[in-house]
């Protein structure tokens, strides 16, 4: 029973996104489905957030960085031609263990560049490592420290790939190829894959929410709320809290990562706009909204204010009303809009202690 | 109801000491906190750590916890040395503890809170628990279960569901009881466990205490009511300026001039 | 290196050092009356600068500057009066939010007053090209004003905290705010005198600073996270050591270009924050012993 209680939102979910697919297909609006697909990936990056920032209490203002950690090394990896190193002993190695490929640009030139199956993991493997080795000392900082510290490591990585010709500088990487998951599984920006690709990442959200769901309903999901509400007793019944922050930060950044390397294959290529402060900022913006410790409240926002942002309904206000909304939000319901009196079913049944 | 392993019935403990404080010092910049601090805490026993405000007893309660380094002296803990320790790893060896000012954890039910007091007791860890495995489930259920037996054994099973911080003060203290409890401590440190309760509540306590100690826990606790003191110890440690002045049985503290002089004032104030 | 080149960039160094310094003080200032670190700090000396810049053509650049800190600081107790001064014991997460979310709309009305465009007051004294022979070598004129404002703000400020009976109350609502207002001292009016007072010095080195720097929408976040650097460097809340870890990050980011190109001047001022708070978060003049007892 607990189980089905537990499982049955995502049920729900997956019946809401296939009903979703059949309505657009029905209506002719499969365009809507592009951009449902790249809010699918932002939630992904969200969610993961959501963990670290509502349950374990820890404020990232970075979390940009570690989407374009994923998306650049995976877009960089597949992208820039070896032909000029294959005698390089190294590159040959990779070449013997078929984690390269051959084939050609969109000029017809010939290509050598990493497959996109290790491409990938390697993106994951550079998110997880740097993650590991900025959050011990950063997730040793609290209020403003913590603060300033995470969004100083995302002005760096922002700074590197503005400044760094092995990725684009301001142009980013483009001319990304498609990521074959599976044969008959494509990730790819391709007008023929588009509803294979609203069903890829739609279900990449279904497996992070089941896995974050089952982690904040056990003991190290506990443990991670006690360490957010008071720390010195998790420490004293147990909890070793330095490393329960770390490993919920480098689970944070290995979605934020995944999120990134999905999207650019999607794209076919990612700018340093990915990178920005203000992509940051929004992500935590859309978790405030959805009220901090909610999963399903940060993955609604996410949808909806990344739906309506990318179909342009905020025109060049766009940022102008996230930080609005993070205004308003923060004064008037700093538990989320979804515990605003207005919802519920009546106020005078309001709790007077609430 | 589930079977919760305590120690050992307590007659076996008693003759071994479970924790040693040797030579123990603490400074704050210029301010020694503690100076030279020694004593035993024999197996099976509820030892009582009294002195007036400032003595130190809060120090040397967060040294033997780990959340505060001794600037020298040793802490022996079921013979292995502690001091400078993680305070998670020394939860881990069977140490639990309570809070003078109850740190109950937010936005977690009763029930939640008793269940992560048998954090240092369970295992799984986070791959386990994202991907829901049997073993995960398997131990999930037994935390639940015990937890809630240490629920009814302080009589407040009624109380699981509601979100612990907002119960009254009295029924808080014990969660955090319980809480310390589910751990199967083999040392119960209890930090002013009677401040703010009423006569009838103490006395409740003192019963619970003994109980306690029935179950094979030895105890160390903070208190300043020395009627439950002096009914409950085996021994009494007294503690002035950051130095022990005084260490026996209850009757003989009763007795001692110089405690005597400190509670109630020396005559040439 | 030859003398001219080290000159130049030493110079640069001290302009931009003071700066910096400028905008750590009025974190300072904010922090000790508050507790509360404002992330729109570096957007208030884009706001002075822009506001004089468009007023210069209507008045005379002294009249322009004066209005253009006058209008800064209406705008600093406006923020602090609409969106802070009512919050009861608002959380350290909460008012970071807040204080973000406050930049961002600041930004985005001088973006759509402004437009995305550089700008830039004219040199106080001469041109861009003008230079004063001090000790063999040419400085600009400019860069006096720069030093000198700088200069006689830093030192007003520390006369007014320690000589005047309201200068003392705000120390004393820092030190403890309970107290202060048990003591009848009116904390509210004091935070909002805050406000204002880092909204005026932040709008008088935007003015000064304009003619070198240039003013342009976006100018906050960069100037907020090297203010805070020369802050956290000089201890927070300490107002006299950020004048000093603000020249030294003026100098060490000047002279970085000597090694590494100019894109990577952020990376560096960044890298030595991070660095700060991993090693030594109370500051290279502060007292490790007190900072621990600060909530952060």
């Amino acid at each position: 029973m607990r189980r089905l209680k537990r499982y049955l939102p995502l049920a729900v979910m997956a019946l809401t996104v296939t009903a979703v697919q059949l309505l657009t297909s029905y209506t002719g609006t499969a365009y809507y489905l592009t951009q449902l697909t790249i809010t699918a990936y932002y939630g992904l990056l969200i969610i993961g957030l959501c963990v670290l920032m509502g349950y374990a209490g820890q404020l990232s203002l970075g979390h940009a960085g570690f989407f374009a950690i994923g998306g650049y090394v995976s877009a960089a990896l597949t992208t820039h031609d070896l032909t000029a190193y294959r005698n390089n002993f190294f590159i040959t190695l990779l070449n013997h263990a078929h984690l390269l490929i051959s084939r050609q640009d969109i000029y017809g030139e010939p290509l050598l560049t990493v497959k996109a199956w290790p491409a990938c993991l390697a993106a994951i493997a550079a998110a997880l490592l740097i993650a590991f080795i900025i959050g011990i000392p950063v997730l040793k900082l609290k209020g403003h420290y913590l603060a300033m510290a995470t969004l100083g490591f995302g002005i760096i990585i922002f700074r590197i790939v503005m400044a760094g010709s092995y990725f684009g500088e301001a142009d980013g990487i483009s001319d990304v190829p498609a990521f074959t998951l599976l044969p008959g599984l494509t990730v790819s920006g391709d007008f023929s894959y588009r509803v294979q690709n609203y069903y890829i990442a739609w279900a990449l959200i279904l497996i992070g929410m089941f896995l974050l769901i089952n982690l904040i309903n056990s003991r190290p999901g506990r443990a991670l709320r006690a360490i957010h509400g008071s720390p010195e007793a998790a420490e004293a019944a147990g909890v070793n809290t330095a490393r329960y922050k770390l490993l919920t930060f480098v689970i944070s950044a290995a979605f934020a990562a995944v999120a990134g390397i999905f999207l650019t294959h999607f794209n076919g290529g990612i700018g340093p706009s990915e990178a920005s402060i203000m992509k940051s900022v929004r992500y935590v913006a859309i978790i405030a909204i959805g009220g901090m410790a909610s999963l399903w409240g940060a993955l609604g926002m996410g949808v909806i204010l990344n739906f309506l942002s990318l179909r342009g309904v905020f025109g060049s206000y766009d940022d102008a009303v996230f930080g609005a909304i993070l205004v308003l939000v923060m004064l008037f319901a700093p538990q989320g809009i979804l515990s605003l009196s207005i919802w519920r079913k009546s106020i005078f049944r309001r709790r007077r202690d609430g | 109801m589930a079977k919760i392993n305590f120690p050992a019935p307590p007659g076996r403990l008693r003759k071994m000491p479970l924790l040693s404080i040797k030579d123990l010092n603490r400074s704050f910049g210029g301010i020694q906190a503690l100076s030279d601090v020694s004593f035993k805490v024999s197996g099976g026993t509820i030892k009582a750590l009294i002195g007036p405000n400032g003595a130190g007893k809060t120090t040397l309660f967060n040294l033997i916890c780990g959340n505060l380094p001794p600037s020298s002296g040793r802490i022996i803990f079921k013979d292995q040395a502690i001091e400078g320790r993680a305070a998670h790893h020394i939860a881990r060896l069977g140490l639990a503890r309570t809070f003078q000012n109850i740190k109950l954890y937010p936005g977690l039910s009763t029930l939640e809170n008793v269940m992560l007091g048998r954090h240092s007791r369970s295992h799984t860890g986070f791959m386990a628990a994202m991907l829901n495995l049997p073993r995960a489930r398997r131990e999930e259920a037994d935390i639940k279960e015990k937890s809630y037996a240490m629920l009814q054994m302080l009589n407040i099973a009624d109380l699981a569901a509601k979100e612990a911080v907002s119960l009254a003060f009295g029924q808080q203290r014990a969660v955090e009881m319980a809480r310390a409890l589910a751990a199967e401590p083999e040392l119960l440190l209890l930090d002013e466990p009677a401040a703010g309760l009423n006569i009838y509540e103490t006395a409740e306590l003192a019963d619970l205490i003994t109980q306690v100690r029935e179950m094979g826990i030895t105890i160390l606790l903070v208190e300043h009511d020395m009627s439950l003191v002096m009914k409950i110890s085996d021994e009494i440690v007294v503690l002035n300026f950051g130095r022990k002045i005084a260490e026996g049985v209850p009757a003989a503290i009763q007795n001692n001039q110089e405690v005597i002089k400190i509670y109630l004032g020396s005559e040439d104030d | 290196m030859s003398t001219e080149l080290f000159f130049q960039y030493f110079s640069a160094g001290i302009t931009y050092g003071f700066l910096y310094a400028i905008v750590a003080i009025g974190f300072n200032i904010i922090y000790n009356a508050t507790g509360i670190i404002n992330f729109a700090q570096g957007e208030f000396v884009m706001l002075g600068g822009m506001t004089a810049i468009s007023l210069y053509p209507f008045m005379p650049l002294p009249l322009a500057i004066i209005a253009a800190v006058i209008i800064t600081t209406i705008i600093g107790a406006l923020v602090e009066m609409i969106f802070i001064r009512w919050l009861d014991n608002p959380s350290v997460l909460r008012m970071i939010i807040i204080t973000i979310g406050l930049s961002i709309l600041i930004r985005e009305a001088a973006l759509f007053i402004w437009g995305e465009s550089v700008r830039s007051l004219p040199y106080f004294n001469g041109s861009s090209i003008s230079s004063i022979n001090i000790m063999g070598a040419n400085v600009s004129p400019q860069v006096l004003w720069v030093i000198g404002v700088c200069a006689v703000m830093v030192t007003a400020l520390s006369l007014f905290f320690k000589l005047t009976t309201l200068g003392r109350e705000m120390r004393a609502c820092a030190a403890n705010r309970l107290a202060a207002t048990l003591c009848g001292i009116n904390t509210r009016n004091r935070i909002t005198l805050s406000f204002m007072l880092s909204a005026a010095i932040g709008a008088a080195a935007g003015c000064v600073m304009s003619p070198i720097t240039y003013s342009q929408y976006d100018m906050g976040p960069g100037l907020a996270i090297k203010g805070f650097t020369v802050a956290i460097l000089g201890g927070l809340g300490n107002s006299m050591a950020a004048v000093a870890a603000g020249l030294l990050l003026g100098l060490v980011e000047s002279f970085s270009i000597v090694i590494l190109p100019q894109s990577y001047q952020e990376i560096i001022a960044t890298s030595i924050l991070l660095l700060v708070l991993f090693i030594r978060p109370h500051g290279l003049f502060g007292n490790k012993e007190a900072a621990a007892l600060k909530e952060f």
